[in-house]
């Protein structure tokens, strides 16, 4: 048998334990979030095995403490150490915890003492402050104003586009329910009863975002970032990413309810905030690792960059006619897009242009309404085959990158 | 710890019938180690890492999860894992939107609407006894999971569990810790011996936690180059050594030059099944062009690897053989 005899060693049996969830907690400190009922399980593998093998404390900890392959690399860093007697279990660190609860205040802080017979005025103002807001570039804002833009921006809320579910529900028309009229008949002793109809229940389709949080989008990442969050909390599933120098998946981190919190937890997440763009390649890691396998299946893809790409532009190209190919829409936002003049002059942007479904600006807090409002059409296909048919100045990428017609 | 499970052979699975003289008292393996020669004895080359992992799944009665890229040999290992049982294997593929009267069980309709018209020309009238009769266990069709419970010993095979919706995780959350199923109108249906449960994912999508927390995880990585020719010297015995190396030796150079869909032992089986299939004891250029459509499925693949030729991958000095 190659089960321990414990039992009757209980002070061994003891040891054997603490050394177990010893290592668990040193796993837990070098980020693998193993729960006690994780450990738990871990414990019992071991014993069903043989805990006096190394490879068999190993295996039982891998399978039941893991839970991505990420964790395994961490695992392995974690299982060689401990059993050299290189780490003691660590302590735990306590990390502050801010809370922020929105409160009623007055918006104007100049206007703190305001009474209530102005109450009036003071609501006029605020709403035209909202609609000269609405329309100033996002990167040429106040502190203040950037504060109020983020309040702004935290109320929009795409309803996004919907797609028909498996799931079928009651309705008054539709095609026939034959389980429900079957059972209205066998109620009735198997009189045909009134017939019961069942419709398609509508379903929101996946939301892709990737945005670009390089040193060119540095002024639009955070209101861009607060979309994506104001967005995932009135969407539950959508999948966020930031792309740099690097791609990192930060839908988790986003998914906080306070804003503050969730892009406080994208910063710590995001390693190349501000750095170079590599956006060819990482639009490829993202559609080897994540979109070709499903997520980017179906779903509306929604791109925010400049398409600053550093180098040649024609992997870009390849990975954006990829992922047209795949999303059900692809829409691209380019805040630079606004600037007077503005022609998509970059190899990158020219290159993307003609696999993207719908192009906007989304530089200011009013294009970003529009962009919600654009997510809750129907039909988010292009409406024209080419480019060229979108809002001035028209754009018609001609046969080689680079060179446009403005 | 856990009660070794009896195992009932099923008769009726051509199969597996007769088979029962390979297995060990009926799949109870006493280590990692018999499991892993058992699996052998039917085809499937286990790691010691996979072998150790669906031994604990069985002994602690714990799912297994595993995940890795496709055609690494996840669904085949619940496959192998139904064949050293002597066991029925019960697979439930699951998809974007699929409900619980696709996984769990259904009311035979018409039947049900014939029973009761039958029922009027015989002149029954008592509507008590006719309700008692229409729900009846013979008119209800157990879908994947409601089978897997009624079936003892059974190894049930939840499919690319990643593409099911959060909804349908939940519930399936519920039946894995429970194992039983409540049908409203008959009671609850429990299993005496629970299923072994294998869940797949490609990862297109990340598993809620809870679930993952009841299961026991593994990561199944492509295999080796020693272990890949392994693997297809035995499932195609008629392919010749040096052509079974040399597939291998193509597949592992490119599963690291990032591919749109990189070949997966699956991938390799074909080819080597189709290259068998041309009359070829080595990997020539023209029948592996002939052939690539076996291996790669993607057209920017195909003439990647045509552009680049074979040679290249082809080295067959120990050198090449790394990955």
């Amino acid at each position: 048998m190659s089960v321990l005899a414990l039992s009757s060693h209980d002070e061994r049996r003891v040891e054997v334990t603490r050394l177990l969830v010893g290592f668990a907690r040193t796993l837990r400190g070098c980020g693998v979030p193993a729960g006690p009922d994780r450990v738990q399980t871990f414990v019992r593998a071991a014993v069903e095995l043989d805990v006096t093998c190394r490879d068999d404390v190993y295996w039982a900890g891998r399978a039941t403490l893991c839970s991505c392959p990420e964790d395994l690399v961490r695992y392995d860093r974690a299982f060689a150490a401990y059993f050299a007697g290189e780490l003691a279990p660590p302590v735990r660190s306590v990390r502050p915890v801010v809370r922020t609860r929105a409160v009623t205040v007055p918006c104007d802080p100049d206007e703190d003492e305001a009474h209530d017979g102005e109450q009036e005025r003071l609501r006029a103002a605020t709403a035209s402050r909202a609609e000269v807001l609405c329309h100033r570039d996002l990167a040429r804002l106040t502190t203040a104003e950037r504060a109020e833009v983020a309040r702004l921006i935290s109320a929009l809320g795409p309803t996004g586009p919907v797609r028909a579910s498996r799931r079928w529900a009651p309705a008054s028309t539709g095609t026939l329910d034959p389980g429900r009229t079957v059972r209205a008949m066998l109620r009735r002793g198997g009189e045909p009863a009134r017939l019961a109809r069942r419709r398609r229940v509508d379903k929101p389709r996946r939301l892709v975002l990737i945005v670009d949080v390089s040193g060119s989008m540095a002024a639009y990442a955070d209101p861009m970032l607060r979309f994506a969050h104001a967005t995932a909390r009135c969407r539950p599933g959508t999948e966020v990413f930031t792309v740099g120098t690097r791609l990192t998946r930060v839908s988790r981190e986003i998914a906080a309810r306070e804003p503050d919190a969730a892009l406080a937890a994208v910063a710590d997440a995001v390693p190349d905030f501000s750095g170079g763009t590599r956006l060819g390649d990482l639009l490829q890691a993202f559609l080897d690792r994540w979109g070709q396998r499903g997520m980017a299946r179906g779903a509306v893809v929604v791109v925010v960059s400049d398409g600053w790409e550093r180098g040649d532009a024609t992997l870009l190209g390849t990975q954006a006619a990829r992922l047209h190919r795949l999303a059900h829409a692809v829409v691209w936002v380019n805040p630079h897009k606004a600037q007077p003049g503005f022609a998509p002059l970059t190899a990158g942007m020219a290159a993307v242009l003609p696999h993207v479904d719908r192009f906007v600006a989304g530089h200011s807090l009013g294009a970003l309404e529009g962009l919600a409002a654009l997510l809750g059409e129907a039909d988010l296909h292009r409406c024209q085959p080419s480019p060229a048919a979108q809002p001035s100045p028209a754009v018609q990428p001609s046969s080689g990158y680079g060179a446009v017609d403005a | 710890m856990s009660v070794p499970r009896a195992v009932a052979p099923d008769p009726t699975d051509p199969v597996h019938a007769g088979r029962s003289a390979d297995t060990v008292d009926g799949g109870a393996w006493s280590s990692p180690g018999q499991l892993r020669e058992a699996l052998d004895r039917v085809g499937y080359l286990a790691g010691p890492g996979l072998a150790t992992v669906a031994f604990l799944a069985e002994r602690m009665g714990r799912p297994l999860f595993l995940e890795g890229d496709a055609g690494v040999g996840k669904t085949s290992l619940a496959t192998a894992l139904a064949q050293v049982r002597d066991a029925r294997l019960i697979r439930l593929q699951c998809y974007e939107g699929i409900e619980a009267s696709q996984a769990l069980y259904d009311w035979d309709f018409p039947r049900q609407l014939l029973h009761l018209r039958a029922a009027e020309a015989a002149g029954v009238r008592e509507a008590e006894q006719l309700e008692s009769e229409l729900y009846d266990r013979r008119f209800l069709l157990a879908r994947p999971l409601l089978a897997a419970l009624e079936t003892p010993g059974a190894v049930l095979l939840i499919d690319e569990v990643d593409r099911a919706d959060d909804e349908f995780e939940a519930f399936l959350l519920e039946v894995l810790s429970e194992w039983s199923i409540t049908v409203p109108e008959l009671g609850t249906v429990r299993a005496e011996h629970p299923p072994l449960v294998v869940l797949t994912s490609n990862r297109t999508r990340e598993v809620h936690d809870a679930l993952k927390r009841r299961c026991l995880y593994h990561w199944v990585a492509h295999p080796s180059f020693e272990r890949e020719v392994a693997i297809i010297r035995r499932r195609l015995p008629e392919a010749a050594a040096q052509l079974a190396e040399d597939v291998a030796r193509v597949a592992q150079g490119l599963r690291g030059e990032g591919l749109l869909k990189p070949p997966g032992v699956a991938e390799s089986l074909d080819w080597t099944e189709a290259l068998v299939a041309l009359g070829a004891r080595e990997l020539d250029p023209e029948r592996a062009a002939a052939s690539l459509g076996a291996f790669l499925k993607y057209r920017e693949d195909t003439e990647r690897v045509l552009a680049t030729g074979f040679t290249s991958l082809l080295d067959r000095s120990p050198a090449g053989s790394g990955g």
